[in-house]
């Protein structure tokens, strides 16, 4: 039985079609993911995503707990400051992909784990944390709604007590948005989306108060309701890897494009010795982004071919909505991650691919 | 909704109209819903002969790749061009604008149809 997250009902009442992601009932499209993606692109759409898994970590091992747990470097992290990072297995392998916060008062540190990942994730940092750190699995108490499109903080700064519109990028602060008195109510400037935005983290209780206030404001500025489908072709457009799918177990960081979320310099955490070797040796794939021709979609598990070689798979493919044609991530024989060209092996024909570097799409700055 | 008392079904979603010269052939309204925005067609050339029942191209929506199967048997005449560029017509105009092909020289042999009713309620079914 799927669980299901506390704006559930509000999903149904709005039309949307339900599947089952992460073992969670999520929306993946309202109106159709064509529309949510460009709306998004062109003004903003507000996403439940309440299924992510956030785990407190706090007490005098807290830091040194988070720091062995993953590969980047969260010393370095202000008070509500954030990072991307990876945590990884002894043989260097991604366990899960992760955004670590420093939470408001210092000392603390909040962890978002994959929906699908989290009850291995939990374990996995059980057995890692040092002495003098608590652990908390609050995401059953927490959900998360995400605002994002060049609209966002149109919409949400004017809901905000606080100064949400001066956030930078990867920074967070406390703040009561619509008037909602909740124990958590955190506003961070990040999104998965290649858009700006924020994403706030609310009690679960009162998200149904937020999401209905969020949808409010933002009718006269073209916010729409945005599902899973949309968020997964807005990501991959954006070059943002999706777990389980882009990366595993069996996936470095290296591999998956990921070097600059791993600070070897830091020190010893999991996996470091590994990740030490392959970065000496050099990863045994590499990632690339392809680009099609026309309308072919290449899928997860399509092979790659280099002449008449097989040079690998094809790890995320989509039709980008924003740029018109095929686009595509694949994990490739480093010799192959090279070449300008590459062919993809759609169900028996060979589909020619411009290997292009990622991301496909950078929003323009104003 | 459209008048479909001229249309008879599959199970596997596609229709067929008889019309002048043949018989035109797409999917089901309900079909286009559930499979999203269609981005891609790959239809057969003019001239294939087709069997009822074969497989006779793929449907690409962002979602997935699915199999299109002919309803009834026969020879392709014509293809709609008008989808390689605009695809999305399977979406918003199942039964009209967004038709695939027209078979002459039809041949029912093996075809298994269902009439309007018979089809309404196996997608009310297939939605429980």
């Amino acid at each position: 039985m799927a669980r299901r997250t506390p704006l559930w009902d509000r999903h149904v009442a709005l039309g949307a079609r339900m599947v089952e992601f992460g073992g969670y009932e999520m929306p993946l499209q309202y109106s159709g993911i064509r529309d949510e993606h460009l709306a998004v692109r062109g003004r903003a759409g507000v996403f439940d995503i309440s299924h992510m898994g956030e785990v407190l970590f706090a007490g005098p091992g807290a830091e040194a707990s988070v720091q062995r747990l993953v590969a980047n470097d969260v010393s370095r992290l202000v008070p509500g400051g954030a990072l991307y990072g990876v945590m990884c297995t002894e043989a260097g392998g991604i366990v899960d992909d992760v955004i670590v916060y420093r939470g408001l008062g210092g000392d603390h540190f909040l962890v978002v784990v994959n929906a699908a990942t989290r009850e291995k994730d939990v374990a996995w940092m059980g057995e890692h944390l040092l002495p003098g750190t608590e652990m908390r699995d609050v995401s059953d108490l927490t959900a998360l709604i995400a605002v994002q499109g060049p609209g966002a903080l149109d919409i949400v700064a004017p809901l905000c007590e606080g100064e949400v519109r001066e956030l930078r990028p990867f920074r967070s602060t406390g703040a009561r948005v619509a008037g909602i008195d909740a124990r958590t109510s955190v506003v961070s400037r990040t999104g998965y989306t290649g858009e700006d935005g924020v994403e706030i983290y609310i009690d679960a209780d009162r998200a149904g108060e937020l999401w209905d206030a969020l949808l409010d404001a933002g009718r006269d500025h073209g916010l729409v309701p945005a599902g899973l489908g949309a968020r997964d072709t807005l990501r991959l457009e954006a070059g943002l890897r999706l777990y389980g799918q882009d990366m595993d177990e069996g996936v470095d960081p290296y591999s998956a494009g990921l070097a600059w979320t791993v600070k070897l310099a830091k020190g010893d955490f999991c996996g470091s010795d590994a990740l030490h070797r392959i970065a000496e040796q050099g990863p045994p794939r590499t990632t690339v982004g392809l680009s099609l021709e026309g309308r072919s979609i290449a899928r997860h598990g399509h092979r790659v071919r280099d002449g008449d070689r097989d040079a690998g798979e094809v790890t995320s493919g989509t039709f980008s909505f924003t740029l018109g044609h095929g686009i595509a991530t694949a994990l490739v024989d480093p010799a192959s991650a090279g070449r300008d060209r590459l062919d993809v092996d759609i169900r028996g024909t060979m589909a020619p691919a411009t290997v292009v570097p990622l991301p496909f799409y950078k929003r323009s700055r104003s | 909704m459209p008048d479909l008392s001229g249309y008879r079904f599959t199970a596997t979603h596609e229709w067929v109209e008889t019309v002048d010269g043949g018989v035109r052939v797409g999917i089901t309204d309900f079909a286009q819903a559930q499979l999203g925005d269609v981005i891609f067609l790959e239809l057969p050339e003019v001239g294939a002969t087709l069997k009822a029942g074969g497989r006779f191209g793929v449907i690409e929506s962002v979602k997935a790749a699915s199999d299109l199967f002919a309803p009834v048997g026969g020879r392709v005449a014509e293809v709609n061009g008008g989808l390689a560029d605009a695809p999305e017509r399977v979406n918003s105009d199942p039964y009209g604008e967004g038709w695939m092909l027209r078979l002459e020289d039809v041949d029912e042999a093996g075809a298994d149809l269902l009439d309007e009713a018979a089809y309404a309620r196996l997608t009310e079914e297939a939605a429980h």
